[in-house]
């Protein structure tokens, strides 16, 4: 081996050595675990456990509460991150734009919500939408809506907590769409006044076609992100009301680490992965093939 | 439309949204420093009648959120320090030093960033328990040290700094350890406060695997404390609004003084490789 192979090892040692130990063993770990009855006698002496092959998985798919927190956690994700990615690109478009003055300052309010910690903003927002008196009613209420119960009410609980995730994500997206408008000549915007497109047809025909990739990666990012859910509903409804806001990372965490289940939990998990990957899969396929 | 009323119209919209944005944060504030109650009267109160730091008093003394924020503190700067160090030797190999099988693993890395996280918690904390760190800040702290997302922005830097540089100092008979040290890590100090940044940031607002690991209050980080202690006292807004000051202003700080080199990072995270 050169001296710089060998100086290549050491230098790789401690992170590859922390990344494999500490991520990659405790995912193929996790499917492994899946297949185990490992719960709460397990952890008291090793030797309960058994093997039962894909009966986490069967259990599973017989279920209520875990097809309601996948089709929270996937109407989540794809309600959510479209609009937000909208949203990104509306605010990316209005402090990109040639009139705007004060560039900097919008652009970096519009991003402070995405540094902001989870759960402290998560308790922020449940205040705000408390049904007596919370700020959302009582602005509603002056122009005559009646109270509504924003995180009681099955029908809104989701609804509001996507308006949260909306607040404090679009920035992120907003920062990456400018970055991608910025990579647009002018000579291809010149190109297409000279052949008589008027703004809208400019922004379809030539802004979109070239943002294409930052779609695609913010896109993956989000998807990604919001199909993580937990945070938002631990602090504010703890899944309820009724389950509606019950996602699949709070199911895996209530079965694995507050009921031991962790055979159970890693199933769920796993199932997650699967989910996670299909996302990610379907966007590579739809933007390739478009 | 001409362009003054343009230039309105898009200004108009720019300040509803800057309003919308910042309103959930502003109130956070204000009703921070009200007495217990005044944010709850009607009609509603935007701004203090008579501003008071009660909230604050109670979280340290009777609450002892101080030891939160030193927690906080302490996991989030070890994390900052020994994932710039690792990850930037590791990206540094990956980028300059010539081995067999570099692009192999370097990719296998790279199908890691679509693994969400939480599939290999369980086993994790399981792994945590064998090692008698459940309940240590180590525990919190070691599986942050290094991570790919720090590998892959430390390598897509380095891949611009100039081969005759390395082969200059390796002329004339320095180290590797040397060049590394000497020569890499000062020319690459921007990205290394972009990593430091998001490094500290992420993990001072992480609250998953601290809620996991930590199972103490002693050892509690804020998001961890926050989130118990909202449980406690649903009715003291004030209060909460308080903790959550606490818990955000401290980043956000952070993220006005560091946009520079925040952005820098987000930036380059979303070059694909």
């Amino acid at each position: 081996m050169s001296a710089e192979a060998r100086a290549a090892m050491l230098f790789l040692a401690p992170a590859l050595l922390l990344i494999f130990l500490f991520f990659f063993a405790p995912v193929v770990a996790g499917f492994a675990l899946s297949l185990t009855d490992f719960d709460l006698y397990s952890i008291g002496d090793i030797h309960n456990l058994r093997f039962v092959g894909l009966h986490n998985y069967r259990e599973l798919t017989g279920s209520s509460i875990f097809w309601q927190a996948f089709f929270n956690t996937l109407l989540f994700a794809a309600a959510g991150g479209p609009l937000t990615v909208l949203g990104s690109l509306v605010s990316a478009l209005l402090v990109n734009a040639k009139l705007t003055r004060w560039k900097a300052m919008f652009r970096t309010i519009y991003f402070a919500p995405v540094v902001t910690t989870l759960v402290a903003v998560s308790i922020v927002f449940k205040y705000l939408y408390h049904p007596r008196f919370g700020v959302i009613n009582r602005a509603l209420s002056v122009v005559g809506v009646p109270a509504i119960d924003w995180l009681g009410d099955p029908h809104w609980a989701l609804f509001s907590i996507i308006i949260l995730a909306i607040w404090r994500q679009f920035g992120y997206s907003m920062i990456i769409f400018i970055a991608g408008l910025q990579t647009i000549s002018d000579e291809l915007y010149e190109a297409a006044r000279i052949d008589g497109a008027g703004p809208w047809r400019q922004f379809r025909h030539v802004t979109l076609p070239m943002l294409a990739p930052t779609f695609l990666f913010v896109g993956i990012v989000t998807a990604i992100g919001y199909l993580q859910l937990f945070a938002e509903p631990y602090v504010m409804t703890q899944g309820g009301p009724l389950n509606h806001t019950l996602s699949a990372v709070m199911l895996m965490y209530q079965q694995g680490f507050k009921f031991w289940r962790m055979g159970y939990a890693a199933a769920v998990a796993f199932v997650l992965f699967l989910v996670v990957g299909s996302a990610t899969l379907v966007q590579l396929r739809f933007q390739r093939s478009r | 439309m001409n362009r003054t009323l343009k230039s309105f119209l898009l200004h108009a919209a720019l300040i509803v949204g800057a309003a919308l944005t910042l309103f959930p944060l502003f109130w956070m504030l204000s009703a921070s420093f009200m007495a217990n109650g005044e944010a709850t009267q009607f009609p509603p109160h935007l701004i203090p009648h008579a501003a008071t730091l009660d909230q604050y008093r109670q979280l340290f003394t009777r609450l002892n959120l101080g030891r939160a924020f030193f927690s906080s503190a302490f996991v989030a700067s070890m994390v900052t320090i020994f994932s710039v160090l690792f990850n930037s030797m590791a990206g540094y190999a990956f980028a300059k030093l010539r081995f067999g099988g570099r692009d192999r693993i370097f990719g296998l890395l790279l199908a890691a960033l679509v693994i969400p996280p939480q599939v290999g918690m369980l086993p994790l904390f399981l792994l945590m328990k064998q090692l008698h760190l459940v309940n240590s800040y180590w525990g919190a702290i070691i599986p942050s040290l290094a991570t790919v997302f720090g590998v892959f922005l430390i390598r897509q830097f380095m891949l611009d700094v100039p081969q005759e540089l390395l082969e200059a100092a390796r002329l004339d008979g320095a180290s590797e350890l040397r060049i590394y040290w000497s020569v890499v890590l000062p020319l690459a100090r921007p990205i290394l406060a972009t990593l430091a940044t998001f490094m500290f940031m992420s993990t001072w607002n992480d609250f998953m695997w601290p809620l996991i690991i930590l199972s103490d209050q002693s050892h509690y980080t804020l998001p961890v404390a926050l989130a118990n202690l909202s449980g406690e006292h649903v009715q003291d807004l004030e209060l909460m609004m308080a903790g959550s000051v606490v818990t955000v202003l401290p980043v956000l700080m952070l993220f006005v003084f560091l946009q520079r080199y925040y952005i820098a990072g987000l930036m380059a995270g979303s070059v694909k490789g």
